[in-house]
């Protein structure tokens, strides 16, 4: 070992990580909203007519794959007025939401075709049969998936230090390069967010496991 | 808009540099991964408890401890700690591959369980030794049943290869993001780089497709070569995975 591993420095950094790590779990919560409410618009354009299904599923395929380091940056430089959370919490809730559209749509796929046809013969209107008759059925059996997508989301926030997010990397890495101890900071840093992911996916598939999945 | 596509084809011998950069990330880290995916795999699988949960412990490890913070810390931290300086690229070939690879020893994993019982029991009936089972009769049917997964973590690990730039390796990313400083075009050069990405996965969509209906020839299932063309949605590597266990 060429250096010391200074154990000191994890009660130095602890409340600085801890301070990113609430932004970290903020741009999580509120990207993951985002992404619920534009996944189920997403999902239901695309089984709308094809002036609008076409268009919204293009777009969405290439928004899941082309990388989102690339769109957050992309964004950032193009919308320089708007502060980096703002831009961070949308990117990520745009991107997630192209993943969580697809949950939506197979958890609509599964909803008994007699279901549409008993909201017809009810003369229900689109709206009513979506809002009371399809959604009700259909969300229920996504949730474990949009919970899943929520995770990945948490782990990847890490790139929002990238366009200056003060999140618990970027937190991180301007602690570790002014006191120029990386290995220790980074540690820390990996075991928050071992300690956060870890429980909650053990909670989700717990959740999976009772919805019968 | 026109100085950027000028400058961009005046410089096109940087975007190949880059471009190649990220090829060398995705590839080496993808191969990898794939060994780790297998190895993880099988470990997770093995009659000994005590392999188990080796096994189980790396990889919930590496599937926790987020992407981004394992390959700082191989850059970062490593160094100092051991005196050995890492190459850029070394570092990203060696997060993606064992990030990727903890995600992949679930896929793998959940497909061998996959097959079904009497599969196992009719290759004993007909002494096939461990080795022969697993090649000749469970493998074959567990790998068509892997690809549609591991296709997903593949252009995962393509899109996390722009990460390079931010450990300083002259990636795709950097080059184009340095054109973009130069001349001052914002919107050509990020739809440019989207673009050639978004190229890149479907590229690698194909070959998994070929991959995919050669495995599934293999079996006697024939499909429509239409089927060649789809494009299959990147994943998210998510950590549950449902029904492997």
């Amino acid at each position: 070992m060429n250096q010391e591993w200074k154990w000191d420095v994890w009660g130095d950094v602890f409340p600085t990580l801890l301070d990113g790590f609430w932004i970290t779990l903020l741009a999580t919560v509120l990207g993951s909203l985002l992404a619920a409410v534009l996944g189920l618009l997403v999902a239901m354009a695309t089984r709308g007519p094809a002036w609008l299904r076409v268009p919204v599923r293009a777009v969405a395929e290439f928004i899941r794959s082309t990388p989102l380091l690339v769109q957050l940056v992309g964004a950032f430089a193009l919308f320089n007025t708007v502060s980096a959370l703002t831009i961070g919490i949308v990117v990520l809730g745009v991107h997630y939401s192209t993943y969580m559209s697809e949950a939506y749509r197979a958890g609509i796929d599964a909803v008994p075709k007699g279901q549409w046809e008993a909201a017809r013969a009810l003369s229900l209107s689109p709206g009513r049969t979506w809002r009371a008759v399809i959604l009700p059925q259909a969300v229920r059996n996504v949730l474990p998936a949009l919970g899943n997508y929520a995770i990945a989301m948490f782990k990847e926030t890490p790139l929002l230090a990238a366009i200056t997010v003060g999140e618990m990397v970027y937190e991180a890495r301007e602690y570790a390069s002014a006191h120029f101890v990386y290995a220790e900071v980074f540690t820390l840093a990996g075991l928050i967010f071992l300690v956060a992911s870890y429980p909650t996916s053990l909670l989700m598939r717990k959740l999976e496991n009772r919805l019968g999945h | 808009m026109g100085d950027f596509f000028s400058y961009f084809f005046d410089h096109f011998d940087q975007v190949g540099s880059g471009l190649w950069v990220t090829v060398q990330a995705t590839v080496y880290g993808a191969l990898l991964a794939f060994v780790l995916s297998f190895a993880f795999g099988f470990m997770g699988r093995s009659r000994f408890a005590v392999v188990r949960t080796i096994s189980r412990v790396i990889v919930e490890f590496f599937r926790g401890t987020s992407l981004y913070i394992q390959l700082f810390w191989l850059y970062y931290a490593l160094p100092p700690l051991t005196g050995y300086e890492l190459n850029a690229l070394f570092c990203g070939v060696v997060a993606f591959g064992i990030n990727y690879g903890a995600y992949g020893s679930e896929v793998v994993r959940g497909a061998l369980n996959a097959v079904p019982r009497a599969q196992f029991e009719a290759a004993v009936a007909l002494n096939l030794s461990p080795f022969q089972r697993m090649r000749r009769v469970i493998l074959p049917q567990a790998w068509v049943q892997m690809i549609p997964s591991l296709t997903s973590l593949l252009i995962m690990l393509l899109k996390a290869t722009p990460l390079l730039w931010l450990i300083s390796a002259a990636d795709l990313t950097q080059v184009v993001q340095s054109m973009r400083d130069r001349t001052g075009a914002t919107v050509p050069a990020y739809v440019t780089l989207l673009v050639l990405y978004f190229v890149f996965a479907y590229v690698l969509t194909l070959v998994m497709n070929a991959l995919e209906r050669a495995a599934k020839a293999r079996l006697g299932q024939r499909e429509p070569t239409k089927g060649l063309f789809r494009a299959r949605s990147a994943e998210p590597a998510v950590t549950s995975t449902g029904g492997a266990a």
